[in-house]
């Protein structure tokens, strides 16, 4: 019997090929370390700026085949280099800043948000060893460095001089704490099916079966607070075009403008990634190399969050805090509660 | 306890919902409204002015741009007005063609009315739905006029021309399909529980303190008062159809959006009896090719779907009106955006604009 095929075409694989081909070439060891942490830097950043690029082309297909557009269809072939053109429009914008803004502050926001998006990236599992970071804190390290994003909504509200942006600000610190709660609860109860932190055990523990299928709950809680905390429509109460313009965004122009946007996406990926590592069995798959699979799920995920985007109407504000103390935080103690009781009668009876 | 002031913010007039150029000038305790002043005026065209220099028959135009996604109820309203003052016959089919038209620009406006109330709760493919479908009336009016927006079609005296033979067919169609189109929508919107408690309970107005402001229309009978032109004061041929009159019981947003979404039914059977019931014949009195009405004054209403839409006219015997005034509802019905708006969240503002359905172009005139 051959390898199976995740062996032969894994990222682990190519890394060893890489590694091989390095030792040939360069004198001490260290050195290979370093190129190869280096390539795979590289790999993450260009994986972050080509998602956002297909994704924003995506969300935009996606809503229009499902508001029965056609969505765009000029630059390129079926309109595959329309966000290429935006970017380039964007970087060609006068970079403008309201009067009495608060210079360093407004200037750091988007740089600043777009690092904790960045970050967490390195603690996916994007194949069988295939792993940035493997650390033994890994999820808790992706709530922490998550939870960061929080502080550069408030800045950019704060700093930009503007009562909407102010408002929008103020907004993201109420919705993104609250919902944070009910995010790490409904994740709980995976660590104690697992009994560890470590995104390799986290997708090892699912070989027989994914978590989906053990914690529905928490999947359903899951998606929805990964929605508020990546401030996407139907809780984009941050932006709120309707209501507040652009929120934060509204006094941000060209390049600057492009950088929240871009740790959007990031974020979209982040989370659907991280949805798919903890309830859809991460890389694991029949036939097709693992890291395939993973870009597949995590494709899945993307698709449920945008498709939620486009049906649903927004929120008020009250309402959105009411749903996340009131519904999404009991179920979620309700859902550890019980995977407590199942896992102790599952003992009893072994 | 740490001092708290209000503090004021400008709503419009670029704003993405505030309808086109209206202004709301807010006054904030957090995000709870103190108070919201609609401040007017950034579409004013004078148009009132503009008619004392044109003859009667020259300002039809200028009606069209006074609520521009009704603009049939307009000329209807406006003909109907210099029609009293002439004392003219109209040919029955022209009558019922009139009645056709100003039911399906009534479907349309409601549509545009769905489509603003999605957007600006954030659930943009309902309002693609709503554009979508009133593409189809458009199409309609297109074939009867050469027009998709300011129709002209309604005539002193008539309409302009007979519609084309498949005008009816593609009416029946449309007809046809409604209901579909009316399940999708109660499937997308109606029925969802995020729309249902942003509109439920909030934006209330009482019946009799919405008399007192001079509200008329879905906005008024969403307060529960039983008051529709076409059945207490019928003009046209409106007494020979049978059609209800929705109501709603506490006059919030839920129930001005209610109220409108069962008026499109409602409007859709009336050109369903409209369309049966259809005489031949000419679709144009004998008018005079100079219109001089004879001196004197004349005041006429229509139920246009913002509301009650009147024209107050007087002559003084020559071709041009001595002094013409439009009773728009939407300026009316704005008023009373402050009262409603009181103590609720700048997120309701937006919404019971949405549902006070104003409109830019009549609330300037």
């Amino acid at each position: 019997m051959g390898k199976p095929m995740q062996e032969v075409t894994g990222l682990f694989t190519i890394a060893t090929v890489l590694r091989k081909l390095l030792n040939q070439y360069l004198p001490n060891p260290q050195w290979v370390d370093m190129v190869i942490t280096l390539v795979n830097i590289g790999a993450i950043f260009t994986l972050i700026s080509l998602s956002a690029v297909v994704l924003v082309y995506v969300e935009r297909k996606v809503s229009a085949y499902m508001q029965m557009r056609v969505g765009p269809n000029r630059v390129g072939p079926w309109g595959t280099l329309q966000t290429v053109a935006d970017m380039i429009k964007l970087m060609s914008k006068e970079d403008i800043m309201p009067d009495g803004a608060d210079k360093w502050l407004w200037i750091l926001a988007p740089v600043l948000l777009f690092i904790p998006a960045a970050a967490v990236y390195a603690i996916f599992p994007f194949d069988h060893q295939a792993i940035f970071a493997d650390l033994n804190i890994g999820i808790f390290y992706f709530i922490a460095v998550s939870s960061q994003a929080t502080l550069p909504f408030l800045m950019a509200g704060w700093a930009s001089n503007s009562k909407y942006a102010l408002v929008g600000g103020m907004r993201t610190v109420a919705q993104m704490l609250s919902y944070e709660i009910p995010l790490v609860f409904s994740i709980l109860g995976v660590i104690m099916l697992t009994g560890s932190l470590r995104m390799s055990d986290i997708v090892a523990a699912q070989q027989q079966v994914w978590f989906v299928a053990v914690q529905p709950l928490a999947f359903v809680i899951f998606v929805i607070a990964a929605t508020a905390e990546s401030n996407r429509a139907p809780f984009d109460l941050v932006e709120s075009e309707s209501e507040l313009v652009a929120g934060p965004f509204t006094e941000y122009s060209g390049m600057r403008w492009a950088l929240f946007f871009l740790a959007e996406y990031a974020n979209l990926f982040a989370a659907s990634a991280i949805g798919v590592t903890l309830f859809l069995g991460g890389w694991q798959g029949p036939w097709l190399p693992g890291w395939l699979w993973f870009m597949l799920k995590t494709a899945l995920m993307i698709f449920i969050f945008m498709w939620l985007r486009w049906t649903f109407p927004r929120p008020r504000v009250d309402q959105l805090m009411a749903f996340g103390w009131k519904v999404l935080l009991p179920l979620a103690l309700v859902n550890v509660l019980i995977t407590g009781i199942g896992m102790q009668t599952v003992k009893y009876f072994r | 306890m740490p001092k708290t002031q209000t503090y004021t913010l400008n709503m419009g007039p670029q704003h993405p919902s505030t309808h086109g150029v209206l202004q709301v000038v807010m006054e904030l305790d957090g995000e709870r409204v103190v108070q919201a002043i609609p401040q007017m005026g950034y579409l004013h065209r004078g148009i009132e002015k503009l008619a004392e220099s044109r003859t009667y028959a020259q300002f039809i135009p200028y009606t069209d741009r006074l609520d521009y996604v009704s603009s049939m109820g307009n000329n209807l309203g406006y003909c109907q007005t210099i029609e009293k003052l002439l004392e003219l016959d109209i040919p029955e089919r022209a009558e019922y063609l009139r009645v056709i038209m100003a039911e399906l620009n009534r479907i349309a406006s409601h549509l545009i009315f769905m489509s603003s109330v999605a957007i600006d709760l954030g659930a943009t493919t309902g309002m693609m739905f709503g554009f979508r479908d009133r593409e189809r009336i458009l199409d309609l009016f297109d074939m009867a006029c050469g027009a998709r927006l300011t129709y002209s079609y309604i005539r002193i005296g008539g309409v302009r021309e007979d519609v084309p033979p498949e005008f009816m067919a593609a009416t029946r169609q449309f007809l046809a399909d409604f209901p579909e189109m009316l399940a999708e929508y109660h499937e997308l919107l109606t029925g969802n529980e995020i729309l249902y408690h942003r509109l439920r309970g909030s934006g209330v107005i009482s019946g009799p303190r919405a008399l007192e402001i001079g509200l008329t229309g879905a906005s008024l009978r969403a307060s529960g008062v039983d008051y529709d032109i076409r059945k207490a004061e019928p003009y046209g041929i409106y007494d020979r159809f049978d059609f209800c009159v929705p109501l709603g019981q506490t006059g919030d947003n839920w129930d001005r959006y209610r109220v409108r979404m069962e008026e499109m039914k409602e409007s859709a059977g009336i050109v369903t009896q409209a369309l049966d019931a259809l005489p031949d014949g000419p679709v144009m009195a004998k008018v005079p090719k100079v219109l001089k009405p004879p001196p004197g004054d004349v005041y006429h209403r229509i139920e246009n779907p913002r509301g009650e839409l009147g024209f107050y006219v007087v002559s003084d015997g020559s071709v041009k009106p001595y002094r013409l005034h439009v009773r728009r509802p939407s300026f009316i019905n704005l008023q009373a955006l402050n009262e409603i708006c009181q103590g609720l969240l700048i997120a309701d503002v937006v919404a019971v604009l949405a549902t006070l359905d104003p409109l830019m172009g009549e609330v300037d005139c």
